[in-house]
């Protein structure tokens, strides 16, 4: 069986919750106990159906009782085919950092558009931001079609206004499905109402939608989360290396290069659950054994000799600034990307992206909450990476505040 | 492409062992149950043959099944792994507090003391349990590296930005992490992992038959010498098994025919009620019990 993960985006009160309350409801996976509660929290809610579908998903007493959502919530379902993973995220600008998260390891993106609005600011920002995370597919649903006499011409002229607005944004697949959250149209079971509309639900959209495979063919990426030692009599001299496959194969044998050490060796022996394998790949969680003894630790990155990515200590980056209190210039801050840290600055703050034109404007040197500015950062420690847009196990990266341990910004790399 | 499975598996290994590289003094909050078993198992692969870089740490609330309490003790010593336990009822004494009280007296929240106490004796900096998302609405809302205050508070508007698969478990003395790796998982999927990599558990998940009291909302509460028995009870002899381990006061059994791992997958597919909606009496009191009991340390 495989996995698919996806998240719904749009701006506020476009039915994002309520779309994956109905998904989960007309799809039998939600519990009758469950149901239970529901129905009887929506009669303090005020909604004037009998279910507010949206309860579902919004868990906090906060945003049951201002009717939003403030951070993501995970459901699950899972069909014959597929285990789906969503992350219900808000559609308040404010927010936007609970978007993020959410949607940084999403295959696909549900963007919703509220039929009677058509595309605003927020689909644009969202759209904008899947597109620099890369987001493999993005489904429009355009929704409350309830509202407007289902009519054709209202779907088609979002979809074209879409089409047009996404051309610079360079988003890899696009697709189009019209829906009611509210009265479950075309969201499992397909609806007279929209009988012009020849796709498939949402619900077989989502069984059939290809999940792409990513890194198979990709240059091989290992990190170095945790050197297993056990210190034994028998295994005085056992030395792991444990982390996963980043991206890519390693098979024993291979000539490496362990970085940023920058020195090569052999790999001896890979283990995966203490079994000897003779190749390992992307996902896979191993330990590796090498022929020499370096000072190898967490964060080391070890690749194929005739595949090395970038090394370097300055890097051009976009980032999307997540603090609630304002970048200071020169604030020392920590780059992780997996397992590896170096301690780093911010050198320069190029330019702020518009998040509803993409166009760049200069830097007026402000960075504040939920702004994407393009910077150029200094690492104490070289990094080893790859652009994002080709690798993005590789590419991604966060940055704390050393004095508040908080993540204030996440990234990726040009 | 990898089976889904596999990639739930990978993605606890992954996280068990950020949780190895990044913490000083980590430990793993055991319960006997099948989820923290599934942990066990994890950390198996995640650091075998080493040793595993935490203790295992039972709070024991004294309501435990017996059942589930000579497994743990098994597995820790089959697996030549530290164990700490702590008893609810030490704290109840040392600070003097109130235990639970009514039919089913509940030590659900006290809990919450006797866990806090043993992250501050040992000083532990991350704490790795087996809660998952599709347990309990404000569950679905929490991070994986769940950052808590000196006083193991959540507090949700609060919570860290978690992107990709790269954890900050960065955090100021006094405070901890609370870690879930198996988050993405449902109650199938744990089945589905324990029958795959056949996985032992405690004899009370599978069916026997059991003396219980049937509760007016049709639950089935063990028989036992924690539950005030009264005089208008309806006793019932019926062939049962838990969904979840919990204590013996405020975790009810299902009734069940499942003999094997095989049964409960197939049962569970079929049911319409949910793991804690069949089987918990704690989260009844209020919409928000889970939220605010997290808020209070809870786990
Ligand atoms: N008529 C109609 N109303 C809808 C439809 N979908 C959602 N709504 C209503 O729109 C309102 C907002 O729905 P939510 O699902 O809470 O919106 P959201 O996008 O999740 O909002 P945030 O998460 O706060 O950004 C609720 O009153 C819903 O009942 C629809 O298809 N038709
Ligand atoms: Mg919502």
């Amino acid at each position: 069986m495989e996995l698919l993960r996806f998240f719904t985006a749009g701006n506020v009160d476009d039915g994002k919750s309520t779309l994956i309350g109905r998904l989960l409801y007309d799809s039998k996976s939600i519990s009758t106990d469950i149901i239970e509660t529901l129905t009887r929290q929506s009669k303090s809610t005020g909604v004037d159906t009998e279910i507010d579908l949206a309860l579902l998903t919004d868990g906090l007493r906060a945003e049951r009782e201002q009717g939003i959502t403030i951070d993501v919530a995970y459901k699950y379902f899972t069909t014959e085919k597929r285990k789906f993973i969503i992350a219900d995220t808000p559609g308040h600008a404010q927010y936007t950092r609970n978007m993020f998260t959410g949607a940084s390891n999403a295959d696909l993106a549900i963007i919703l558009i509220d039929a009677r609005n058509g595309i605003t600011d927020q689909t644009k920002r969202h759209s904008i931001i899947s597109s620099i995370l890369g987001i493999p597919h993005i489904l429009i649903c355009v929704n409350k079609m309830d509202l407007v006499e289902y009519k054709e011409s209202v779907f088609e002229e979002i979809k074209s206004d879409y089409l047009k607005f996404s051309q610079r944004l360079g988003l890899k697949k696009i697709s189009f499905i019209p829906v009611s959250a509210l009265a479950g149209d075309n969201v499992v079971k397909s609806s007279e109402n929209l009988s012009w509309f020849k796709g498939e639900s949402l619900f077989k959209f989502l069984e059939n939608v290809p999940v792409v495979e990513e890194n198979d063919q990709k240059e091989a990426r290992f990190q170095v989360q945790y050197v297993i030692r056990p210190q034994t009599d028998e295994l005085h001299d056992y030395r792991g290396y444990a982390g996963n496959v980043l991206s890519g194969s390693l098979r024993k044998g291979d000539r490496v290069q362990i970085l940023p050490l920058d020195v090569s060796t052999t790999i001896e022996k890979i283990e995966k659950f203490q079994i000897e394998v003779d190749e390992a790949k992307e996902g896979d969680p191993i330990v590796i054994h090498l022929s020499e003894d370096f000072d190898v630790s967490r964060g080391s990155t070890i690749v194929k000799l005739n595949e090395l990515p970038n090394s370097d200590n300055l890097i051009e980056a976009t980032i999307c600034w997540m603090d609630n209190k304002a970048y200071q210039s020169g604030q020392k801050l920590l780059f992780q990307q997996n397992s590896f840290r170096s301690k780093a600055v911010i050198k320069e703050l190029e330019a702020k992206i518009d998040i509803h034109s993409f166009d760049e404007v200069p830097s007026d040197g402000t960075m504040n909450l939920n702004d994407f500015c393009k910077v150029n950062i200094k690492t104490a420690e070289s990094v080893s990476y790859d652009s994002y847009s080709r690798n993005r196990k590789t590419g991604a990266f966060i940055l704390i505040n050393e004095n508040t341990n908080n993540t204030v910004a996440a990234g990726v790399i040009h | 492409m990898k089976d889904y499975l596999d990639q739930l598996e990978a993605e606890a290994i992954y996280i068990l062992r950020e949780v190895a590289g990044q913490f000083d003094r980590p430990a793993l909050l055991f319960s006997g149950g099948k989820d923290s078993i599934c942990l066990v198992h994890l950390a198996l692969k995640a650091f075998r043959p080493g040793k595993f870089p935490f203790p295992l740490v039972h709070v024991d609330t004294g309501h435990n099944f017996e059942e589930a309490l000579t497994f743990r003790d098994n597995l820790a010593e089959k697996l030549g792994e530290r164990l700490i336990v702590r008893k609810v009822e030490d704290t109840i004494k040392a600070k003097n507090l109130q235990d639970g009280k009514g039919k089913f007296p509940s030590r659900n929240g006290l809990q919450t003391y006797t866990l806090l106490d043993v992250i501050e004796e040992f000083e532990f900096d991350a704490c790795i349990g087996g809660a998952r998302r599709d347990e309990e609405k404000a569950r679905a809302k929490e991070r994986i590296f769940s950052v808590r205050d000196e006083f193991g508070q959540w507090d949700p508007k609060k919570q860290r930005p978690e992107l990709w698969n790269i954890y900050n478990g960065k955090i100021d003395k006094g405070e901890n992490v609370r870690v879930f790796p198996i988050s993405n998982w449902t109650e199938l999927d744990v089945w589905n992992y324990i029958k795959r990599e056949q996985i032992e558990l405690p004899s009370i998940y599978f069916t026997h038959e059991r003396e219980c009291i049937l509760t007016e909302h049709g639950q089935l509460m063990n028989v036992n010498e924690f539950v005030q028995l009264d005089a208008d009870d309806v006793i019932v002899k019926r062939n049962v098994r838990y969904r979840t381990v919990g204590d013996m006061t405020c975790t009810a059994a299902v009734e069940s025919e499942a003999y094997t791992v095989d049964d409960i997958i197939k049962e569970i597919k079929e049911t319409k009620i949910s793991e804690r909606g069949a089987t918990r009496m704690d989260d009844r009191v209020s919409e928000a019990a889970m939220e605010d009991r997290k808020k209070g340390g809870y786990f």
